[in-house]
């Protein structure tokens, strides 16, 4: 996880510095938010990457703090991992699910409503809630149909 | 030595002695699974496969690159004479307004994030699926319906959009753009904004979360990489759009005033107009490019990762300077972020030396790129094979697209040519550069993996000629005439200006690059009636999608070959020549899965 996080955190620190720079030659706030938020971007995930990464490398809390075991760097990270170490359940792949569709059809429905009349938004919304709940039931059921 | 291959990666779910499970769902008898959900239509409409998904985003996309070639060919007719009458004014600028927004919006970046990358990144890494596959099931119905409602402002009252691909304020407000067409644009771009952003998050996640074992970042494919970086580019660009297009739609229906100029009124005096109450145009140009930059190499950055996936191939070559391929790719995205408003330097309010040093800088990084194909080429064995045309006519369209845009980054050229031909020339040889050429290199370099069948090479190679020929006669004469000061957006032009003749060598031109979309379509037709079985890896392929079959089983791989290198599947397929080794060396001693302790050698 140490180039995620180090590729996140440059997308930070990058934007962070550009923003700054951009403020003070300009003082033109549009921009100047939208690089900060774009710093914000690469920040938040990539701080949280990089406390995953110190915690597999043993570190409580980023630099500080000791782990009684240390998990050690993720197969996918390790130049010489072997495929037999990615052993196990990766993860649950649903084999075929009509709620995106639905979902797709709901929000299609929901923005034609804003152009063409708002009673489009009757199916449009049933639709929308229907997929939520079908699609949040479906993952807890196991995540196929 | 042949390397042995852990076989095969699928057990029970809980097993032990497993070694990669790509599913709980099907699989019980531990053998190569096959799916076996509905079939017909409703295996279309309810899957989640990213190979699936990824062929449907690509057939869309094509069908609307077809739509809008001939709304160009439709535009290079009426420009053929300085008084044409093939189009009215107003269908005119539809035309324009929906080619261009067709192309970009719904073409060139879907084809390549939403087809190409959806189905080959998860090949690449050696994962079963997207991370998210019901996402990616979203992602592809709100394009789908995107790109409907883009089409319907052909049918409503008042036409379709027709204020420019970019829909500047104040001309995109509802007292100058009235009429259902400019909504259901904003509609459409809402719906399909989200449908990339999902896109965005799935790509970002399948590259970080699900590679296979041994394939650390540095290890990943050119490819995999872009795609990588265009991820993140989406990320930045596409909800900045997406926000600022529900503020448009706001100003035009709800009374709200960020970009209106015209009418502005308070909620204390109504009937009153207060000049303090108006929003600011430049505003939405600020947001606009803000997206729009960054677009422009969400939309380049993929292809350039095909061109660097299909050139070491036909080089018979690794790709040289790895390295310095990713970090290019994250020095273009970096800086594409920066330099926005050297779209608005006419507009006299932007910081000219700043966005016009970024805008200059974009050229160092992207020449490496250059450098290093060319070094991937130098003293290969270099085979002329259709995707590899493809890639070498990429490389010249995009230089001249490039040279040309490095032109347009100093201001004092850019105040000369701003909304002249000499614009339209060079975005268009950038993109055709990008989209059209590489995206097609794609088409015919992954082709038999997706079908198992092969396209015809002969065929191939007249499509590509007669584009390449059609390419440089449309877009040559549009430079010069630019120049000579013919602007943009215009459906007449003064016939004693001598612009005529570049306009028809042009309008010849496009309908050299049609015909050549033609033979595509014979060889399509030709392929699918009399197919020519492909085999796993008819090019001699280097990254994991060569290793499985043609087209990949559902959750896409029954084994793994050891990764050790960049190109696995080369490795594996060539012992004897492995790959340069990047990243660290691997420990000395017996190794589990054979990965072997050979000497790495470059070959070439």
């Amino acid at each position: 996880m140490r180039i995620e996080a180090i590729f996140l955190l440059g997308v930070g620190i990058f934007f962070g510095a550009v923003g700054l720079i951009y403020w003070f030659l300009s003082y033109e706030d549009g921009g100047f938010l939208m690089l900060i938020g774009t710093c914000a971007l690469g920040l938040l995930p990539g701080l949280y990457y990089y406390y995953w990464h110190r915690r597999f490398r043993g570190s409580k809390f980023f630099f500080w703090g000791t782990l009684d075991k240390a998990v050690g760097d993720r197969p996918e990270d390790r130049a010489d991992a072997t495929i037999r170490e990615g052993a196990g359940v990766i993860n649950s792949f649903p084999g075929s699910s009509v709620w995106p569709f639905t979902l797709g059809m709901g929000a299609f429905l929901s923005v034609l409503a804003l152009v063409f009349g708002i009673w489009l938004l009757i199916p449009g919304v049933a639709l929308l809630i229907g997929a939520l709940v079908g699609v949040t039931a479906e993952s807890r059921r196991g995540g196929h149909v | 030595m042949m390397t042995d291959v852990i076989n095969p990666p699928i057990t029970v779910p809980g097993s032990a002695g497993g070694i990669r499970v790509p599913d709980v769902h099907d699989g019980h008898d531990g053998r190569p699974h096959e799916h076996h959900g509905p079939s017909g239509i409703l295996k279309w409409l309810t899957t989640t496969d990213h190979k699936i998904i990824g062929l449907s985003y690509m057939i869309t996309s094509l069908a609307l690159f077809y739509v809008a070639g001939i709304m160009a060919l439709g535009i290079r007719v009426q420009l053929a004479t300085p008084d044409g009458s093939f189009v009215s004014f107003q269908q005119y600028n539809e035309l324009f307004t929906m080619h261009g927004s067709l192309m970009l919006y719904l073409f060139a970046g879907p084809f390549a994030f939403g087809g190409l990358a959806n189905y080959i990144i998860p090949l690449q890494v050696g994962a079963p699926d997207m991370a998210f596959p019901r996402l990616n099931a979203l992602s592809y119905w709100l394009y789908l319906t995107g790109s409907i409602t883009m089409l319907l402002g052909f049918i409503v009252a008042g036409g379709a959009a027709d204020f420019g691909w970019v829909a500047y304020a104040p001309l995109s407000s509802s007292i100058f753009t009235p009429g259902a067409g400019a909504d259901v644009w904003i509609m459409a771009l809402a719906l399909t904004g989200f449908s990339a952003i999902f896109t965005g998050v799935n790509l970002v996640g399948t590259i970080f979360y699900l590679r296979a074992p041994g394939m650390t970042m540095f290890r990943m494919p050119i490819f995999t990489w872009n795609m990588l970086v265009t991820g993140i580019l989406i990320l930045i660009a596409f909800p900045v759009l997406t926000s600022a297009l529900i503020m448009l739609f706001c100003d035009r229906h709800f009374g709200t005033h960020i970009y209106d100029v015209v009418g502005c009124t308070t909620l204390a005096n109504p009937g009153v107009t207060t000049p303090s109450a108006c929003g600011s145009p430049v505003l939405w140009q600020n947001l606009f490019w803000f997206f729009g930059h960054p677009e422009v190499y969400i939309l380049a950055l993929p292809y350039f990762g095909i061109a660097t996936e299909i050139i070491p191939v036909f080089s018979r070559k690794p790709v040289f300077g790895y390295k310095g391929m990713v970090f290019a790719t994250m020095s273009i995205a970096a800086l594409s972020t920066g330099v926005w408003a050297h779209h608005m330097f006419t507009t006299g309010v932007v910081l000219l030396p700043f966005f016009s040093l970024l805008s200059l800088l974009i050229a160092v990084p992207t020449g490496i790129k250059f450098f290093n194909w060319i070094g991937t080429m130098w003293r290969g064995q270099l085979q002329f094979k259709t995707p590899m045309l493809f890639c070498i006519g990429f490389l010249l369209a995009f230089l001249m697209g490039g040279v040309t845009g490095v032109m347009l980054a100093a201001p004092p050229i850019d105040f000369f040519t701003h909304d002249t031909y000499f614009v339209v020339a060079h975005f268009h040889q950038v993109l055709f550069g990008t989209a059209v050429f590489a995206g097609f290199a794609g088409l015919y370099f992954w082709y038999p993996k997706m079908f198992g069948r092969m396209l015809n090479d002969h065929l191939g190679k007249w499509h590509f000629w007669l584009m390449f020929i059609g390419f440089w006669v449309t877009f040559m004469p549009q430079y010069i005439v630019g120049l000579k000061g013919m602007p943009r957006r215009v459906a007449t032009y003064p016939s004693d200006l001598g612009w005529q003749g570049y306009n028809i060598i042009s309008t010849v031109g496009a309908f050299i690059i049609a015909a050549s979309f033609a033979v595509l379509l014979v060889n399509l037709w030709i392929s699918w009636r009399r197919p020519v079985p492909a085999g796993d890896n008819p090019w001699d392929g280097h990254a994991l999608e060569w290793f499985t079959t043609s087209p990949p089983p559902h959750h896409n791989f029954t084994h793994l070959p050891p990764i050790r290198s960049e190109r696995p599947t080369w490795d594996y397929n060539h012992p004897d020549h492995p790959a340069l080794h990047h990243g660290p060396k691997p420990p000395s001693g017996p190794r589990g899965d054979g990965g072997g302790e050979r000497e790495r050698v470059p070959v070439g």
